[in-house]
């Protein structure tokens, strides 16, 4: 909300400067955003009279003329076509500084000198969005005649600040220029000066007028006060009320709209003047819409309405969307002569739903969508009189029409002074808070220990003892609350075994060359297409979001292959020669669809990797993983049929009877989808089982005591046959006296049949009693070659 | 016979004068002291003398072996520190050739604010908690006293499963599972990942990080909430930051402040990126539990009170690592994890 700190000082006497201001009143929560300076470096601009007006000899469209600005009459060229003598314009002269720092100086302009220059609101400074319509283009035009040499921002006000700041939805009653003033006296502990209302009380009635009010809907509208003014001339408002309009950012319109802003801004009440003469049978009907109804609002927008938006209508149709917009048809114009001023209490929900489903949003809307007191009609609507008649823009008809359903009471709370100093930890004397609370005019009554507290009607935020707690606080100031460490037992902060075994991986992992990635729990639907799941895939069947922002956020993910893949993607698009990540993230799987219970929410673990890698160094990365984590003798069992990966170098990862996970090159159809020309290795591991059986405890074993005998082994066999199995067969037949087993070569090729490979390990024989004998081992490494030849049709090559 | 080996040894001295390798020297301790060597041969003589002369040859010979020996061993010391000195001059290199490559990994950005959050506030006594992405309305709002009509709860504000499932927009909810599972006293964090209907631009990003605190116990105050909140941000940002405690609203706690600490850019003297402010908005927002939020958990809010506290990580790594785009913590560009 903007606020001129002009018009705030009619109600409450500020010494301060805005900036000292701004910084209190930030502390007791009116959170001052900025600071907006009116007179935006504007120097040496003055009053002028047009003299006369001459055509320039050599350009169409400009003009030479004679300005008279007091001390001389200067000669200034002007394109402006909407000027004529004897008009009072701001001129600029030379050497003048006009907002943005641009300075004027004498010049030419097509041949012709001039000595200044003559100014529109724009060039002033003033925002286009506030400038009214007609003076939008060309020349700023003053309402009368001022002295010439007139400073013009003694003029247009454009002297002082206007702050901005930040209402939390919880006060409505700051929206408001009163309201402010209400806080701000509350700060700096000033009494406030209520603009005095008065109105004389014309001769006819209302009733005169108007023929019926009626509230149909009791639960939309609570009060509907009314008022007519005749006699109705309408024009542009006086200039002090225009300069008042733009400085809290409106558009001045016409005096008698102009007017209704005013008190709208001046008290939170927004209010509607209707055209009198243009509702039929002079009745006014509050009532929900029909279906399908329409009106067309002064925005010139046909809208179609439903029951569930409450309207204004005349005995015939709608003239008004209650609370959010006026219609075009009643709307007042320059022939209006007779209006009826509204001031009602609209239900805060109904207006902010009608506002939202039609996407109208509107200064009233925010107000009444917010809540506003209901007592403010009667006061509202006659400050919109008294201003009316005091700019004589027409005559007020007696009596109001005033319908009132539930009258707003003050709400009273008891409030125990020790609570206050036990929450917020303070000292608190009791009649500090009785000053506090009566400085923001709340009524304090004292009952022993407590204190009676009555809430006026416009703190509508005000419930509960914990309310008024908080007010305490936030006028004695959270700055004055001294700090003051937790007491109570001494806690050790601690965190999950889950979290341990989590920092843990990624430290491996980090170990190994990974870097970590994050990635959206979203993902487009399209993506499992993209890695070619089977149409009946358990992980198609996923959680949908009601309204995502796209498609590409549309459904929760349920592996993180897919966000794998597209990092990758990204980066090997971006041209990076190498990539190695990973993300430990939740997948979510439903435990129905549609859901009716919270899903699932599994941790997954991805590994992927491009770039002068294969198949065998993810498996390192992984396998170092594993025993790392203390999860030994895992299985990987070839997998040919996961639509995603390589049939050839892709394998399930197997625990006990637990499927850990997969791993593998990912198949060339799904690198076309992601257009990536290398070769691409993933690995998805699920997480909460790995957590599961990880084994973090060591326990030493005593160190070799005995020498090793270490004998080679190279052998050829059917290519098919798995380097596991072999080594199984090694181990099984190694009559406890092998240590390890390790594999040092693989061959195919030019020396050896097509369908065989050559393998070689180097097999470490040692015994925890005693030395080896060179013959015992002999036999056993001669027997396991017999063994495997048996087995696997293997040869010894030689 | 004395002057034979008195020549031996002046032949043997002279020749290992001009000696430059291994090789050449073992050659001449075989020439003169081996079993066929000259000084062998002279002793082999030793017969033919006298029973008095022979013992004064004898110890005459042993003192020239000696003398040689010690003399083939200094060379040979010498030699050995002359042909190391070579060959450490030849292994020179150029010291400047930048080290092997051995890759380590990198964590992410964001997860590295969050280890260090929960570190700073483990070590002030807080344990760290988690709570599921996809919530319920009820624990994200409803028992979080949000009013039924509260604009954050709109479909363009809040990602909506089902009209009672969300995605959580907030990490409060944890709150209220803590609450309701565990009794007093607590003093829990809990980060994680929090979404909104926000469209990804420089600081916007449909899903963020966020870390929620709370305590509950007997007596708890407003001044323990300061106190812990200026700790936090003096160990996460240094000494020299100070905090603003600005009023606000939120639905779940009473009072509710905003908390500001001094500009990262100026440290409080007031600078354009602060509006010449001196302070750096929105940091945190916190506040003491809203007695009704206690009620819904079960916890009597005239025997406990307690405070809570919510930030926004995401923007926090950004200020720590001068990131001016958010997009960056998501797209995964190895080039900027790798700055990590």
């Amino acid at each position: 909300m903007l606020l001129p700190m002009k018009w705030l000082k009619d109600y409450v006497n500020i010494d301060l400067d805005s900036k000292e201001f701004s910084d209190k009143l930030t502390l007791t929560g009116s959170h001052v955003e900025s600071i907006i300076p009116l007179d935006k470096g504007i120097k040496k601009v003055v009053v002028g009279k047009i003299l006369n007006i001459e055509k320039h000899p050599n350009a169409d469209k400009l003009v030479i003329t004679t300005t008279d600005v007091g001390e001389e009459k200067l000669k200034i060229v002007t394109g402006a076509s909407n000027i004529k003598e004897g008009d009072y314009v701001p001129v600029a002269l030379v050497g003048a500084r006009l907002p943005g720092g641009i300075k004027i100086k004498k010049g030419k302009l097509r041949g012709e000198e001039s000595f200044g220059m003559l100014c529109s609101l724009d060039e002033l400074g003033i925002s286009d969005s506030v400038i009214p319509k007609e003076q939008r283009d060309g020349i700023f035009i003053l309402d009368k005649e001022y002295p010439l040499g007139t400073d013009i921002k003694d003029i247009l006000g454009l002297n002082g600040d206007v702050i901005e700041l930040e209402i939390t939805p919880n006060r409505p009653d700051c929206l408001s220029v009163v309201g402010m003033a209400r806080e701000a006296c509350a700060t700096f502990d000033k009494e406030i000066k209520y603009p005095e209302i008065s109105i004389k009380n014309g001769e006819e009635s209302i009733s005169d007028y108007v023929k019926d009010i009626e509230i149909l809907d009791k639960d939309l509208c609570n009060r509907y006060y009314a008022k007519v003014i005749k006699d109705v001339k309408i024009e542009s408002s006086p200039l002090w009320l225009q300069t008042r309009l733009m400085e809290a950012g409106m558009r001045p319109i016409n005096n008698i709209v102009d007017v209704t802003n005013y008190v709208m801004l001046e008290f939170g009440e927004p209010i509607h003047a209707f055209d009198l003469d243009k509702i039929k049978d002079k009745k006014i009907i509050v009532r929900r819409a029909l279906d399908s109804e329409k009106i067309t609002t002064i925005d010139s927008v046909e809208r179609k309405l439903n029951p569930s938006n409450l309207v204004i209508a005349d005995s015939e149709k709608p003239i008004a969307i209650a609370g959010v917009m006026g219609g075009l048809d009643s709307e007042v114009t320059s022939g209006t002569e007779t209006i009826l001023i509204e001031a009602a209490n609209f239900n805060d929900k109904n207006v902010r739903l009608t506002s939202k489903s039609l996407n109208l949003r509107t200064e009233a809307s925010a107000r009444f969508e917010k809540g506003i007191d209901p007592n403010l009609c009667e006061i509202a609507c006659n400050r919109v009189c008294q201003l009316i008649e005091e700019i004589g823009a027409g005559k007020v008809v007696g009596e109001c029409i005033d319908d009132y359903i539930e009258k707003a009471i003050e709400k009273v709370i008891t409030l125990r002074t020790d609570k206050v100093n036990r929450l917020l930890g303070t000292n608190i004397d009791k009649n500090d808070m009785i000053d506090i609370l009566e400085g923001l005019e709340l009524k304090v009554e004292e009952k022993e220990e407590c204190l009676k507290v009555t809430v006026p009607t416009f703190r509508l935020d005000l419930e509960a003892e914990v309310d008024l707690i908080e007010e305490i606080g936030r006028i004695y100031g959270f700055h004055n609350i001294k700090n003051e460490p937790l007491r109570g037992a001494l806690i050790r902060g601690e965190k999950s075994y889950d979290k341990v075994v989590e920092d843990k991986v990624k430290s491996i992992l980090e170990g190994l060359g990974m870097n970590e990635i994050m990635t959206y729990s979203f993902v487009s639907p399209k993506v499992y297409d993209k890695i070619k799941l089977s149409e009946d895939s358990e992980k198609r069947k996923c959680i949908k979001i009601m309204n995502p922002l796209g498609e590409d956020y549309s459904v929760m993910r349920t592996t993180l292959i897919p966000n794998a893949m597209d990092v990758l993607a990204r980066n090997y698009n971006y041209g990076v020669e190498r990539a190695f990540i990973y993300e430990i993230g939740n997948i979510f799987i439903p435990k129905e669809l549609p859901i009716k219970k919270l899903p699932i929410e599994r941790k997954m673990l991805s590994l992927g990797m491009y770039g002068d890698v294969d198949y065998y160094y993810i498996k390192g990365v992984v396998d170092t993983l594993l025993e790392r984590l203390g999860i030994l003798k895992c299985k990987y069992l070839r997998e040919e049929n996961h639509p995603s990966f390589h049939p050839g170098r892709t394998a399930n990862i197997i625990y006990k009877d637990k499927v850990l996970g997969v791993i593998g090159e990912i198949h060339p159809d799904i690198l076309e989808n992601y257009h990536i020309k290398e070769r691409v290795y993933i690995s998805e591991l699920d997480f909460d089982t790995i957590i599961e059986i990880a084994n973090l405890e060591r326990q030493y074993k005593p160190l070799a005591k005995y020498p090793a005998i270490t004998r080679d082994l190279a052998i050829v066999l059917d290519r098919e046959i798995l380097v596991k199995d072999i080594e199984e067969k090694i181990l099984e037949n190694g009559e406890g006296l092998i240590e390890k087993v390790d594999l040092f070569d693989v061959y195919m090729g030019k020396q050896i049949p097509e369908d065989k490979k050559s393998i070689a390990f180097s097999v470490t024989y040692r015994s925890s009693e005693r030395t080896l004998k060179d013959e015992e081992v002999t036999k056993v490494h001669n027997n396991i070659i017999s063994k495997l030849e048996e087995t696997f049709e293997a040869n010894l090559r030689s | 016979m004395k002057d034979k080996i008195s020549k031996i040894k002046e032949e043997a001295m002279e020749e290992i004068k001009d000696l430059n390798n291994m090789e050449d020297l073992e050659e001449l301790r075989i020439k003169f002291l081996g079993k066929k060597g000259e000084l062998t041969k002279v002793l082999r003589g030793m017969g033919k003398l006298s029973n008095k002369e022979r013992p004064v040859i004898g110890q005459m010979a042993n003192e020239v072996r000696q003398d040689i020996e010690k003399e083939i061993n200094n060379t040979k010391e010498s030699l050995k520190k002359e042909i190391q000195k070579k060959k450490l001059e030849k292994e020179r290199i150029d010291i400047s050739i930048p080290g092997k490559n051995i890759v380590l990994g990198h964590r992410h950005p964001l997860v590295k604010t969050i280890e260090e959050l929960e570190n700073i506030f483990m070590n002030m006594g807080f344990s760290v908690v988690y709570g599921p992405e996809v919530e319920t309305v009820e624990n994200n709002f409803d028992e979080l006293n949000s009013p039924e009509n509260h604009p954050s709860r709109d479909l363009t504000d809040t990602f909506y499963i089902t009209e009672d499932i969300l995605l959580r927009t907030h990490t409060s909810p944890v709150q209220i599972r803590v609450m309701k599972e565990n009794k007093p006293p607590l003093r829990i964090v809990s980060a994680g990942r929090t979404f909104r209907f926000d469209d990804v631009d420089d600081t916007h990003s449909p899903m963020f990080h966020q870390l929620e605190g709370l305590v509950v116990d007997e007596n708890v105050t407003m001044a323990n909430l300061k106190e812990t909140i200026d700790t936090f941000i003096k160990e996460l940002f240094g000494e020299d930051m100070h905090t603003r405690f600005r009023p606000h609203y939120f639905p779940f706690t009473e009072p509710s402040a905003e908390v500001d600490v001094s500009c990262f850019n100026c440290k409080g003297k007031g600078c354009e990126e602060c509006n010449g402010t001196g302070w750096s908005m929105e940091l945190l927002g916190c506040g003491m539990v809203n007695p009704k939020v206690l009620q819904n958990c079960g916890i009597d809010p005239d025997k406990y009170s307690g405070f809570a506290f919510g930030l926004g990580i995401d923007r926090i790594a950004m200020v720590k690592y001068g990131i001016d785009n958010i997009r960056l913590l998501f797209e995964n560009d190895m080039r900027f994890l790798e700055q990590f």
